[in-house]
């Protein structure tokens, strides 16, 4: 006879026994599962990456995107990614090499003058179907770009070309395009005004040729998938599962095809994720990745190849010079000038690596007439001096005939780095000058929508170059330029901006950029935070990588493999 | 039974639309502008852009056009990905995110059936304590830092072995799903162990299953038949709202480990204001929990007799 302690511990071991066979047709039911679903989804599936980030035998490089490519139409494209990924399956008339210079791409010679330019096209120029690339082309994607009913944003950037402005203001037809095919390889642009950086316009993802066949038989869905896209670049996109695969192969009918040489360039991993992307890295998976402040320690523990690099943008305050805001008045613009330390900023409050401080709208890699811009016109420079800051804020209330400054809004992004900038701005103009500062964090969209309307007195902002000229960033600030968000307005300023549109000698232009860095700073338009740098890591085998601050970037046409 | 699922599916559309009705107000009052971008562009373009996505008409206008494409299924274009229907989105990433739920609801579902009988079992004895130990870490641990730790561990574990045996990140075989599925499934499984190990506690006691053992009924079938079966209701009644709670809360366990599944387009999309892809995956979305409940409540008749569906 058993006890009922007894039979609680057979029952018990029965339900252990019920238990284990149910835990076991589980885990075989989860693995009959999954195997049945990754079927299901190999039909729409994006397939593994290669097993190691850079394969020698089969020559290919494994990567990872930041994100899906928004736009792959060359007449639509603003961000990045997109123009990554268009500036290797793409070429322009003119393409940036190795060392960032520019050389022929679609156009094996040119001329340019006061009047225009003419474009003779390579005769081995064709495109991924094996049709030649023709000047008609280059003619057809610049009328899409302009055409106000494709409503591209970077229409602004063909404005030189003449009438380009009035199309894109519907107060032309695009025929009326200066841009003529006087045959299949010659391009005959006239200007609407003397361009002498055409040149470095034609790099630019908006100038790539856009095959008008092709366009239309894609109906309406040019650049949306793989297949709708033709190539002349020196990759062509094999795969494009959106959202999670890009894979590039090397285009065999590229006219420059020798020098390629990888043959696979493998995007199978789609993520903004840094650390996710590092972890990859360090599982060999990817060729390359960035890496965060946090990480840097672990990266140099590791005996990783840490590069450094300058992104080409420039990170400024921004003031409102709308009537009515404080910030219009120049003594408390110079108060505040006086008062902040950017490499403070920069080397102990942010501390991020790669940074520098900045100290002019013109960043450090343009190129004047010789040498660096900046060697050659250095930037005017104003010490912090809370004395003279404190006279400014007086001269400032006495003309503004205010006994006290009211709370200054400073519009600011919602990310990590602008909520670190801004509490330093707001605790430095509290202290040195007794200001109050009211932050205001906007979410990306919402902020771009205040400063277009001038809701702020000032706000944390930036610019990054569309072309390797130092008037992509000298215009800024003249009076008719949209992205003058502080609606700042200057005839002086203008004059320059005019003189370094339309001189064609480079010294008369590289002069008028320094009288624009100096009116800048006296006038106190911004106030120049810093220089934003990017550190990350690349795998030891590949060599060759290119980054770049104007152009696709990073930029793997010309990497290797490392032998050995 | 056919008059009780018509009732509910005419509730679940007025439902449907509340949601959608409710998004585009919300949506609408968000502060920002969806078509502002780093350049500014001119009154012409502004125009232009604007017409092409109907914003150019009053609001109302815009909801009732909105509401008629609904019906017809036209989710429109993309803000952020210019030459991509909503329609398209949905198509090619939902499958994604709903592998990825079926396997963590699955995982969620035996696993907390499995630890919830065992904890109960053992109860106050060593195994009962270190489960629900582990479950009290798995309820309150965000699923991201789980999600970062786990592909952490996945790497240190791959360079310990010198081979890969798991991928960090990616899709498209069985092998990705795995770690992925587990993480976006453990926060679900440790709550339903928890539901499971108190309703099993509650059935130990009862009646039914007293008289059951007196009868001599063998273990096996007290077991299974008279107390797994009954302690599981409330399981399953939870289980229909974690379905969709798991299959779109993706959002962060697809972003660490690269999967291309419908939840990233659905964070993002608020992020950049993207309007239409918000309505599209809200609606999707809404209707999806919509239908996953009276699933759930028809299926609560199938197993428990004393339910009656009317």
């Amino acid at each position: 006879m058993t006890t009922v302690a007894g039979s609680e511990d057979t029952f018990n071991r029965s339900a252990g026994r019920q238990l284990l066979l149910f835990a076991a047709i589980s885990i075989g039911s989860i693995g009959l599962l999954m195997y049945a679903l990754a079927w299901a989804s190999s039909l729409t599936g994006s397939g593994a990456g290669s097993e190691v980030a850079v394969d020698p035998e089969t020559r290919t490089v494994t990567l990872f995107l930041r994100e899906e490519p928004p736009q792959l139409n060359s007449s639509l494209a603003t961000d990045m990614v997109s123009g990554m990924v268009l500036g290797h399956v793409m070429e322009g008339l003119l393409r940036y090499d190795e060392h960032n210079r520019l050389v022929p791409g679609m156009a094996e010679r040119w001329e340019i003058d006061a009047n225009g330019a003419i474009f003779h096209l390579r005769s081995d120029a064709v495109w991924s179907d094996g049709a030649p690339v023709t000047a008609h082309d280059f003619v057809f994607a610049w009328q899409l770009a302009l055409d106000p009913a494709n409503a591209s944003q970077y229409a602004f950037i063909l404005y030189p070309v003449k009438n380009g402005r009035a199309i894109a203001e519907a107060k032309l037809p695009v025929s009326q395009l200066g841009a003529r095919a006087v045959d299949d390889r010659t391009l005959e642009v006239t200007f609407e005004r003397p361009v002498a950086y055409f040149d470095k316009l034609v790099a630019f993802p908006t100038y790539y040729p856009i095959r008008r066949d092709f366009y239309e038989a894609t109906k309406g869905r040019y650049g949306a998938d793989a297949h709708t896209l033709l190539y002349n670049g020196p990759f062509r996109m094999t795969r494009w599962v959106h959202g999670a695969h890009v894979r590039l192969e090397k285009n065999p009918t590229y006219w420059d095809e020798e020098r390629i040489r990888i043959e696979v360039l493998d995007f199978p991993y789609i993520t903004s994720d840094a650390n996710a992307t590092l972890n990859l890295f360090k599982d060999n998976k990817v060729a390359y990745a960035g890496l965060l402040a946090e990480n840097l320690n672990d990266a140099m523990e590791q005996r990783w190849h840490i590069k450094r690099f300058m992104d080409g943008s420039v990170f400024f305050i921004e003031f409102n010079f709308r009537d009515g805001r404080v910030t219009a008045n120049t003594n408390l613009r110079k108060a505040m000038q006086h008062a902040v330390d950017p490499a403070e900023l920069v080397y102990k409050v942010t501390k991020l690596p790669g940074y520098i401080p900045g100290e002019s709208l013109f960043p450090v890699w343009l190129r004047g007439v010789n040498g660096y811009f900046r060697q050659e016109y250095p930037a005017p420079k104003t010490i912090k001096d809370v004395v003279k800051a404190r006279e400014y804020l007086q001269a400032a209330k006495r003309e503004l005939g205010m006994e006290q400054i009211p709370p200054l809004v400073l519009l600011s992004g919602d990310n990590p780095v602008s909520n670190i900038q801004s509490e330093y701005f707001q605790q430095v103009f509290k202290q040195t000058l007794g200001l109050d500062i009211r932050i205001d964090k906007q979410i990306f969209k919402q902020r771009l929508a205040k400063m277009t309307s001038g809701d702020f007195d000032m706000v944390l902002a930036g610019w990054g170059p569309d072309y390797d000229d130092p008037l992509t960033f000298g215009d800024l600030f003249a009076s008719w330029n949209l992205n003058n968000r502080g609606r700042y307005s200057n005839p002086e300023l203008d004059r320059q901006v005019a003189i370094a549109e339309e001189s064609l000698d480079p010294k008369t232009r590289m002069d008028a950029f320094g009288e624009i860095q100096r009116i800048l700073h006296d006038d106190v338009v911004i106030l120049i935070n810093y220089e934003p740098g990017t550190t990350y890591v690349v795998n030891p085998d590949l060599g060759g990588l290119v980054r770049r601050s104007v152009g696709p970037d990073p930029d793997f046409t010309n990497a290797y493999i490392v032998e050995g | 039974m056919l008059n009780y699922t018509l009732k509910r599916l005419l509730q679940g559309i007025v439902t449907v639309w509340f949601i959608a009705t409710a998004t585009f107000i919300a949506m609408h009052s968000v502060p920002g502008d969806p078509l502002a971008d780093e350049k500014a562009v001119t009154a012409e373009i502004r125009a232009n852009l604007e017409a092409k996505y109907g914003l150019d008409k009053p609001v109302f206008d815009q909801y009732l056009i909105y509401m008629g494409n609904i019906v017809k299924g036209d989710f429109g274009i993309s803000f952020t990905q210019e030459n991509r229907e909503v329609n398209d989105i949905i198509r090619e990433h939902f499958p994604v995110s709903a592998t990825l739920g079926i396997l963590a609801v699955v995982f969620a579902g035996l696993g907390g059936v499995l630890w919830g009988a065992l904890t109960a079992l053992y109860r106050n004895r060593l195994p009962d304590v270190i489960i629900m130990f582990l479950v009290i870490l798995g309820i309150s641990v965000p699923s991201f830092v789980i999600a970062a730790i786990s592909q952490l561990s996945l790497v240190n574990l791959n360079d310990l072995l010198g081979v890969s045996i798991l991928p960090v990140a990616g899709w498209g075989s069985v092998w990705h799903m795995l770690v992925p599925s587990m993480v976006l499934g453990l926060g679900t499984m440790a709550y339903l162990t928890r539901l499971m190990r108190s309703s099993m506690l509650e059935i130990v006691n009862a009646d039914y299953v007293r008289t059951a053992k007196s009868k001599g009924l063998p273990p096996t079938r007290i077991f299974t038949r008279h107390q797994l079966r009954n302690a599981i209701l409330p399981v399953i009644t939870v289980l229909g709202p974690s379905i969709a709670a798991i299959t779109t809360g993706g959002f962060v366990v697809e972003l660490v480990f690269a999967i291309p599944g419908l939840g990233r387009y659905f964070v993002q999309a608020v992020q950049q204001l993207d309007y239409t892809v918000i309505m599209g995956t809200t609606v999707f979305y809404g209707s999806f929990l919509v239908f996953m409940v009276i699933v759930v409540d028809l299926l609560y008749g199938l197993i428990d007799p004393r339910v009656r569906l009317e």
